[in-house]
Formats: structure tokens, C-alpha cells, sequence
């Protein structure tokens, strides 16, 4: 039997980097194929090149043996690939039905067009079991929905391979599983089916076979069967890493953090927040889990002064603020809170800015050696940056460096090292690890573990469940605005969790 | 009572002409807009249009061809706007603030070279331009009491380009939300990625809707020149495209609610033109300039805030490029 995709000596460069060395790819037709890899191993590139959105600088693909130059989408498409982007490709304010449809019609008039894709659609949304309302407005809706909905959109097409690109990173794990069966469904109906993911896990879960990328390069093609998570592991950094937890247990300390029914609207009619209430330790590390944008990014922007509360109280240590006597973020930082921002881009650091000038922003008073407050010395901005870079481990350690320059994983070491320059009291983390490599992770949440130690009360936001149960030692699960429940480390695990975050109680 | 009633009819009549080329405008800038390419040139090439109606109508002396060269040098402009914002992906704004000072230079300019009359076409005969289609029995049901004065003066009496710019109305609607095209055309403006990976070119969506906000502007342009007026005079756009703009965002970029919103800037307009001269009680005669402005202040009010939340198309503005 031919493979259903077969790619050899694959090659694609941006600029100086090479996101593709000739990489070799062979896919049964039928199977669940994984490709695993590190952010920036190229899988995404690869993927991109099958499904035409790039086009390879050299190499060749065949499709079901047939050998296959295309250029665009559309001939992909025609050629039965479809693709379920990680960043959804969906119209907002469009139905679901127009959403479907859009560039494959098939009449001029809409009206047409959407009666017969009505029709097909019903059917094949019993084949697979995928229901959805195609009325409903795509932005309405929760994104396991608009997941299906991209799932419905490839079929519609015809789609005989899927790929799936970071399709997990918004589900809960029970909507992981959902997931999984929808995929072995497909399978069953003879699709091929591609998935690209960073976890360990769901390769483990839901593959047949599974190709693991590193550096641009095909490092290995393993069925999943022979294999263990350690080893991909292994194979996907270059060297052994460890996989267990780090937490062990610490000594908490008195409550320094204290919020107690924050509440956020947006609309008389929309919660943000509602009923937000807990308190941190000294010396502790509050996780707080949930599928993204279910209130904990405004709660961390809440927590550090950035949007103020509709109602509510929050105390760190004696200092008191509420809606009617909000602070600012300047204010906050004095009271010994830092705050590592979920998106570094948007407002951790400046990109065009150097690395000594963003390890320096907004603790610019604590730059030793200038002319006063009013004036920086770009020696001294320097000098700092080096030490923080040396502690923290960022390579390349040179503080003349453009920001955008550095990888990821050393952007976030040098935000992290700037927030923790002043020795917090408080620490609010959002998605610490989001793109950063594995290695890069490992002292991440070294550091984490170590600030706490120190008697650092840190509240740590993240969509990664993994990341929050190896972490915290107690866990916040938040759904829809509101606090759906609090776990104790000793007791917390998967399933209960993924329940809270899918609003059951 | 009965003059008054006249007046009234007079007024409506008077919107209605003044309101059609905010009307095609405001057409062609949904279009425009609703592919994501804003469009501030909409004056720019209604002013370019306008003249080359009026060169041509004056050289040649056909308004058909007249109006035809005028869609064609519309279109022109907005294929040099689409080169720069789409093809190499600058600031839409720039661009269309250069087509601008550009329209408003080179028509006085040429205008001089040809016709030497200080940037002014010749006057035009009557046969040169499109005028007025009275309908049959206009003149028979003016005195039918009411509806005979409305449709003797509202509805009858208006040339072609009234009638086009209504009938673009109908079928901007249509295309918009009843075709594939428009389909495809609304999703380019709210997320051109979502159009690219489904295999249709971005790029050439974005120029079709251009092409046909350049169209539009070309048919508003001659009606200024050749069918409204009886020539070319140099600024004779005056702001009015920008009116269309800020129509169009009153009307959320919607057909309909954007028409009643070109209506009601071409009803203060008419009142205003109505009102000169005019004697208010304790005031004296009615100050003309400050009539004339009222539309301007008018727009500069509604779209600082009494509008609602006017949402535009999300990728309005942000040139498309794929990632990396």
C-alpha cells in the first residue's frame, strides 16, 4: 500500500533560518501519525509546506503515490489535505454554516450554496458525531466547538489526510478525550490523520506511529507502541531530562495576599469576574488552572493594577485597595508584587528595545551608577543586564543584543530575571513556559520552586495543566469567572480538575 | 399651508440630489472597507473623476463617454491605491491622503493647461450633460393634491445618476449578503487568513473591491461635474467624500443604514441652502456661513461618540501578511 503522504529531502529557509533541512516523512495511509517536537523544531513549517501555505525551497511530495507539486491552499484542498490551524481560521461574526462554506461554495448565489451544505453537513455530522449549530455565530462559541467546527470544514472538503496543529492547547483534558475519539472515528473511516502537538502525552494517548523533529531536523520515526515519554523526551532535547515532578512540600507562611469578592463587568448584562475570593501564603505557590480566557488573565491584570475591579477588596500585606481606590501598576510594584505578563510580546518586553535596556524597564530607579533619577547610564544599564543574564542563564549573554534577537525561552528568562531583580514579596506569573523551550522550562520552574522557598507567596497562572499540578501546592480551577474550586496538592488530579475547568461541580 | 407643503417637497427633492454622490461614495467605501483596504480617497478620485467628466464632456461633448472616461480614471487611481496598500502592503491612510493632495493638484493643473480658464472647465450645454428624465404624467399629477406634488417634483425630474446611485444601494446589499462574492468579500475584511487557507487569493479580493469602490467614485465624480453641475471648479468635491466616509461608519457599514445616513447629511445641506437669506425673528437674516457648516460640525459630533460603538471589519487597515 502507498503512503498516504510521503515527503523526502524537504528544505525551507526564513532568512538565515533553516526551519526545514531536508526532512523525510512517510505516512500510512489510515494512520494517527504524530510528529512531536520543541517550539521552533519546524513543525509547524512542515505541516504549513504539505498544506501549501508555504512552499518548500527544495524536495518532493508525493500523495497517495501520486507525485505532487502544489503552491496554494486551494490545490491542497483539491488533493484532499485539510487542516485544522492551532490558531483557528474561523470568520468571528459569520455562522457556522457560512464559515464552512466560505471558498467552497459551489453556486454564485448564497442562498443556494448554503442549502446544500445544510444538507451535506447533517450527514456528515452524524457519520462522525459532530454536532454543531450552524447557525449559531462562530464567535459565540466555546472553542472545543470551533474546533469541531474546523474538523467539519476539512470534511466538508473531502478531506482524506487531516492535520492538526496544537489542537489540545484550549481543551480540557475531558475535551482532549473528546478530541481523541472524534480522531479514531476518522481513522475508522479510512482518514489519515496528522497531528502535531508538543505533548508527550497525547502522542502516547492517541498515536499509531509518531516523528520527532529537533532543530530543524528528523531526528527519528518510532511506532508509538515501542516507545516511552522518556525517551522522546530525550529525543526531542538532545539529552536526558527529567519529566518528574519538582514539587516537594514547603513551609507556608502567614497570608500576605488577600482578594476577597472581586468582581469585574463588562456589560450590565456580562461577568468577567464574579465572587473572586481566596488568599495566598507566604512561601506558597497558587496555581490557577483553566482553559484560556475564563478570567484568569483578567485576574492577574486585576491582581497587578493594571485594570481596576468593578467591586471587591485586595490586600497585599497591610496595603489596602479596592474598586473605589484602585492602584496603578507603579503603585503595586511598590509594595513588593512583580508581575511576569502572559504575553511578553504585548507587555513583558519592548522587542526593539536591547536586552539592557528591557531588563531595566520599570525598576529603572533601581539602576545603580547613573546621574540620578532623571538620567540613565547606558554603562550601568549594561552592567546590570550582564548580572541578571549570568544568574539567569540567558544565552547569548550579550546586553546589546536587540530583544526580538533572543529565542523565546531567554526572552522569558530576562523578563523573569528583571521581576525577580527586586527580590519580590509576591509574584504574579502568567503562562511562564508558553514557547519556551524544554530546557529553558526546567529552570523556569527551578526558579519558581526557589522564590518560593525563599518565603515568595506566587500566584501562577497557566493553561498548561501539567505545568500547574508540578508546580502549585494548592490549585484554583477557574471557569467562566468564577472560582469552580480549590485543590490541595496532595489530592489534586487530572480528571477532578479537568471537571472543574469544564464548569461541573 | 399649501406653500409651505411646496417648500417641504422642495427640500426633499434638493436632498436627493445632493445626497447621491455621498451615496455612491458611501457605497463604493464599503466595498472598500469591508475587503479591509480603507478608503480616504474616495475625495480624491471623485475629484479626479469629476474633472475628467467635465474635460470630456466639454472636448467631446458625449456625457456617456464622458462618464465612462471618468469611471476609467477612477478606477485607475484606485489600482495605484491597491498597488500601494495591498501589493506592497503600506499605510492605507498615506496612501490615500497622497491620491488626495494629488487629485486636488492635478485637475487645477491640467485644467489650466487645457482649457486656460483658471482651473475651471468650460461651461457646459445642456446636450453635454445628463439632465433631468421627467416622468410621464409629472406634469398632469401636479395637481393631484399630495401624492401629485411628490411625485412630480420628489420622484420625477432627476437624471440617470440619481436612479444609478439608488440602484447601487440595492445592489451593494445584494452582492454583499446574498452572493458568494460577498461572502467571501465580508471574510477578507474580518480575517484574511481565514480566506487564504481556504484557498482563495486575498490579494485578489482585495483588489476586485478596489476596482469597484473606484467604479462608484468614478459615476459620483461625474455627477458632480455633468449632471449636478454644468462644470468643473477647482475643490468642487469639498469635502464631501469625506461626508461618504463618515456616512458610511453612521451606517455601520451597512447599504441601507448608510443611505439614510447620506440622506440626512444631503437634508442638512438642502435645509441649509433653503434657509439663506431667510429672516429669523430677534436674529435678522439667517447667517449663511453659519448654515453651511452645520453638516461639517454635524459629522465631526457623530463620530465623536454619538454613534454607538460603530465596529469596523476587524482587519480593517492591517495590510495581510502570512506569518513570518
Amino acid at each position: 500500500m502507498p503512503f498516504a503522504v510521503s515527503m523526502s529531502g524537504i528544505c525551507k529557509r526564513f532568512g538565515a533560518v533553516t526551519a526545514n533541512d531536508h526532512i523525510d516523512l512517510n505516512v500510512l495511509s489510515g494512520d494517527i501519525h504524530g510528529i512531536v517536537g520543541e517550539n521552533g523544531a519546524g513543525k509547524s513549517t512542515l505541516v504549513s509546506i504539505l498544506y501549501g501555505f508555504y512552499t518548500a525551497d527544495s524536495g518532493t511530495t508525493e500523495i497517495a503515490g501520486i507525485p505532487y507539486t502544489h503552491n496554494t491552499p486551494a490545490d491542497s484542498i483539491a488533493a484532499g489535505i485539510g487542516m485544522v490551524h492551532q490558531h483557528f481560521m474561523l470568520v468571528p461574526n459569520f455562522t457556522v454554516l457560512e464559515n464552512i462554506i466560505l471558498g467552497h461554495e459551489g453556486y454564485k448565489q448564497l442562498s443556494k450554496s448554503m442549502d446544500q451544505a445544510r444538507h451535506m453537513l447533517s450527514s456528515l455530522s452524524q457519520q462522525y458525531g459532530l454536532d454543531v449549530d450552524l447557525d449559531a455565530q462562530v464567535g459565540d462559541l466555546p472553542v472545543s466547538l470551533q474546533q469541531r467546527v474546523e474538523i467539519l470544514k476539512a470534511l466538508y472538503r473531502d478531506a482524506r489526510i487531516l492535520i492538526l496543529d496544537e489542537p489540545t492547547g484550549v481543551l480540557t483534558p475531558q475535551e482532549t478525550n473528546q478530541l481523541f475519539d472524534i480522531l479514531r472515528a476518522l481513522k475508522k473511516q479510512g482518514v489519515t490523520i496528522l497531528l502535531i502537538t508538543h505533548k508527550l502525552r497525547e502522542i502516547m494517548a492517541a498515536t499509531d506511529h509518531v516523528s520527532v523533529m529537533r532543530g530543524g531536523r528528523m531526528i527519528a520515526h518510532l511506532q508509538t507502541a515501542d516507545t516511552t515519554p522518556d525517551q522522546l523526551a530525550e529525543l526531542m532535547v538532545g539529552r536526558p531530562v527529567q519529566v518528574q515532578k519538582q514539587w516537594h512540600k514547603a513551609n507556608k507562611g502567614a497570608a500576605i495576599v488577600s482578594v476577597k469578592d472581586v468582581q469585574l463587568t463588562r456589560s450590565k448584562t456580562q461577568n468577567l469576574l464574579s465572587d473572586i475570593t481566596f488568599t495566598v501564603h507566604a512561601g506558597e505557590i497558587l496555581g490557577i488552572a483553566g482553559v484560556a480566557g475564563n478570567g484568569q488573565s483578567e485576574l492577574l491584570n486585576i491582581l497587578a493594577g493594571i485594570i481596576a475591579p468593578t467591586a471587591g477588596h485586595i490586600s497585599y500585606h497591610d496595603h489596602h485597595i479596592d474598586a473605589g481606590n484602585p492602584a496603578d501598576p507603579q503603585k503595586i510594584k511598590s509594595l513588593g508584587v512583580a508581575h511576569v505578563p502572559e504575553d511578553r510580546h504585548a507587555s513583558g518586553i519592548v522587542l526593539p528595545f536591547t536586552a539592557a535596556e528591557n531588563a531595566a524597564l520599570g525598576y529603572e530607579k533601581n539602576v545603580s551608577g547613573g546621574y540620578g533619577h532623571a538620567f540613565l547610564s547606558p554603562q550601568s544599564l549594561r552592567a546590570r543586564c550582564a548580572k541578571l543574564m549570568q544568574r539567569f542563564d540567558v544565552r547569548p549573554a550579550d546586553p546589546n543584543l536587540k530583544s526580538s534577537l533572543f529565542s523565546g525561552g531567554n526572552q522569558q528568562k530576562l523578563v523573569l530575571a528583571r521581576e525577580m531583580s527586586a527580590t519580590p514579596s509576591v509574584l504574579l506569573i502568567g503562562q511562564p513556559t508558553r514557547g519556551v523551550d524544554i530546557g529553558a522550562i526546567e529552570f523556569i520552574h527551578q526558579q519558581l520552586i526557589d522564590m518560593r522557598d525563599k518565603g515568595c507567596a506566587i500566584i501562577l497562572v497557566s493553561v498548561e495543566l501539567d505545568e500547574i499540578m508540578s508546580l502549585s501546592d494548592r490549585i484554583m480551577v477557574m471557569n467562566n469567572g468564577r472560582i469552580m474550586g480549590l485543590v490541595e496538592q496532595a489530592t489534586a488530579n487530572v480528571k477532578d480538575i479537568g471537571l472543574l475547568m469544564a464548569g461541573v461541580q | 399651508m399649501a406653500e409651505l407643503w411646496l417648500q417641504f417637497v422642495l427640500t426633499i427633492d434638493a436632498t436627493l440630489r445632493v445626497a447621491t454622490p455621498l451615496i455612491l461614495c458611501a457605497m463604493a467605501g464599503i466595498f472598500s472597507e469591508r475587503s479591509g483596504i480603507i478608503d480616504i480617497s474616495l475625495e480624491g478620485k471623485m475629484l479626479l473623476s469629476a474633472f475628467t467628466a467635465a474635460s470630456v464632456a466639454a472636448l467631446y461633448g458625449s456625457p456617456f463617454l464622458a462618464l465612462g472616461c471618468a469611471v476609467i480614471v477612477s478606477m485607475l487611481f484606485s489600482l495605484l491605491h491597491g498597488f500601494a496598500c495591498i501589493t506592497h502592503r503600506g499605510n492605507q491612510v498615506i496612501s490615500g491622503l497622497a491620491i488626495n493632495i494629488l487629485a486636488s493638484g492635478l485637475t487645477v493643473t491640467v485644467g489650466i493647461a487645457i482649457f486656460a480658464q483658471g482651473g475651471q472647465t468650460p461651461f457646459l450645454m445642456s446636450e453635454q450633460r445628463f439632465s433631468a428624465i421627467t416622468l410621464p404624467f409629472a406634469e398632469t399629477a401636479r395637481h393631484i393634491p399630495v401624492f401629485g406634488t411628490i411625485y412630480a417634483e420628489v420622484i420625477s425630474g432627476h437624471n440617470l445618476l440619481v436612479w444609478i446611485a439608488l440602484l447601487s444601494v440595492v445592489i451593494t446589499g445584494y452582492v454583499l449578503f446574498r452572493t458568494t462574492f460577498g461572502l467571501r468579500l465580508r471574510a477578507v475584511g474580518e480575517k484574511p487568513e481565514a480566506v487564504d487557507t481556504a484557498g482563495i487569493s486575498v490579494t485578489l479580493m482585495r483588489y476586485q473591491a478596489v476596482l469597484i469602490a473606484g467604479f462608484l467614485c468614478g459615476i459620483a465624480g461625474a455627477y458632480l461635474s455633468i449632471a449636478h453641475g454644468a462644470g468643473f471648479v477647482r475643490e468642487m468635491t469639498a469635502g464631501k467624500g469625506y461626508i461618504a466616509l463618515a456616512a458610511m461608519i453612521f451606517g455601520h457599514w451597512r447599504p441601507v443604514p448608510a443611505l439614510l445616513a447620506c440622506l440626512m447629511f444631503g437634508f442638512l445641506e438642502a435645509i441649509a441652502a433653503r434657509l439663506q437669506g431667510v429672516e429669523v425673528p430677534f436674529l435678522g437674516p439667517m447667517p449663511t456661513d453659519l448654515i453651511l457648516v452645520l453638516p461639517y460640525v454635524l459629522t465631526v459630533i457623530l463620530l465623536a461618540g454619538f454613534i454607538g460603538r460603530a465596529v469596523p471589519p476587524r482587519s480593517i487597515g492591517q495590510p495581510y501578511i502570512k506569518e513570518r
